[in-house]
């Protein structure tokens, strides 16, 4: 009991010193919450051209901070969502945008996968038919299940009616 | 038969999709800015400190926009290549300095002032293109990498073949090479420069 309330004062203790460092680490770029929440929220829909499996979001390649401060002038001038992202994709393509835009180019990766899965659908709707049909269900003679228990050791069951 | 048939089907139509996708380089991104006019800008040229260069200026010419940095290691590997070019006289080069100083990860930039900076750039700039030879027509230097963003520079170097009415035709993503230069770059400029 002890040692949780002391390991939980030392966190809280940790955590007062080393917050205000990095708020004051931070202030240069984020002066504005408003702005900066406008940023993260483009910005990690948005790709880096560098680290390209990063967002710009996360990236700390040069170029996503320069990037990231063109946003933030952007926002600044009172560009919309849709204008900063325009603006990137003039300049670096629909690749930056991680939810690529629907036009004829894209159609395939949009709806390639849903056309695979409906034609796998269909395969398989069709090949189930064609077994039901073709494939008689399996039923034994009286004398077949009369070998099959004596093979097996087991008294015969008593005979059904429709047999 | 027929049976081993489709999956078999299925795999090699698999393979030859995982062959192309191999054998592409993610890092090449086309731009969109091919078929586009070259954005405006105007920068400080290099030698001459009292200079300005906008794109406008070489209208009516072919002409390559090279981008370059003496941090910039692939420019190492590229520059014998353009030196060379220069001297047959192929083509107008006009290199574009990206970041020179701010794109050092050894320097600080942030601490420099402006006056500072532009001092370090033209001395860094000017002693590598003494150092490795001086192919290009003039260099401008784009110091805080805006005209870069622009220009969709992602990478240095890149290089734009740019048209007599200013149109970008051609972006040469990482150095320029032989072969590249043999097979796209010259015949296109060898077309452009037939047509008015």
């Amino acid at each position: 009991m002890i040692r949780t309330a002391l390991i939980a004062l030392a966190s809280a203790l940790t955590l007062a010193t080393v917050a205000p460092l990095q708020a004051a680490e931070a202030t240069p770029m984020a002066d504005n919450p408003v702005v900066e929440a406008r940023l993260l929220a483009i910005s990690e829909e948005l790709r880096c051209l560098v680290c390209q499996n990063e967002s710009l979001a996360a990236s700390r390649a040069e170029l996503a901070d320069d990037l990231r401060r063109e946003v933030r002038k952007l926002i600044h001038d009172g560009k919309t969502d849709a204008e900063i992202r325009d603006y990137l994709v003039a300049r670096y393509g629909d690749f930056v945008l991680y939810r690529p835009p629907v036009k004829p180019s894209t159609w395939l990766l949009w709806f390639g996968p849903f056309v695979i899965l409906a034609g796998a659908v269909a395969g398989l709707i069709a090949y189930l038919r064609r077994r039901s049909t073709r494939v008689a269900p399996a039923t034994l003679s009286d004398e077949q299940k009369a070998a099959a228990q004596a093979l097996l050791g087991t008294p015969p069951a008593p005979p059904k009616d429709n047999a | 038969m027929k049976r081993f048939l489709i999956p078999l089907g299925l795999f090699l139509v698999l393979v030859v999709f995982l062959a192309i996708g191999l054998n592409r380089d993610p890092h090449e991104v086309p731009s969109p800015l091919v078929g586009k006019p070259a954005p405006d800008f105007k920068l400080t040229v290099l030698a001459s400190p009292d200079k300005q260069f906008t794109p406008a200026d070489m209208r009516g010419q072919v002409w390559l926009l090279n981008v370059w940095a003496s941090w910039c290691v692939s420019c190492r590997a590229e520059h014998p290549l353009l030196v060379a070019f220069a001297k047959q006289g192929g083509l107008p080069i006009v290199g574009l300095n990206y970041k020179e100083v701010r794109g050092d990860g050894g320097i600080d930039a942030k601490k420099l002032s402006a006056d500072d900076e532009l001092t370090l750039t033209r001395q860094r700039a000017g002693a590598w293109l003494s150092q490795h030879g001086d192919p290009y027509t003039l260099s401008v230097l784009d110091m805080d990498g805006r005209v870069g963003i622009d220009y969709g520079v992602y990478g240095v170097p890149e290089t734009y073949l740019i048209d007599k009415k200013g149109v970008i035709r051609f972006k040469q993503i990482g150095p320029i090479t032989p072969e590249s230069l043999e097979k796209k770059i010259l015949p296109l400029a060898r077309q452009l420069a037939t047509e008015s």
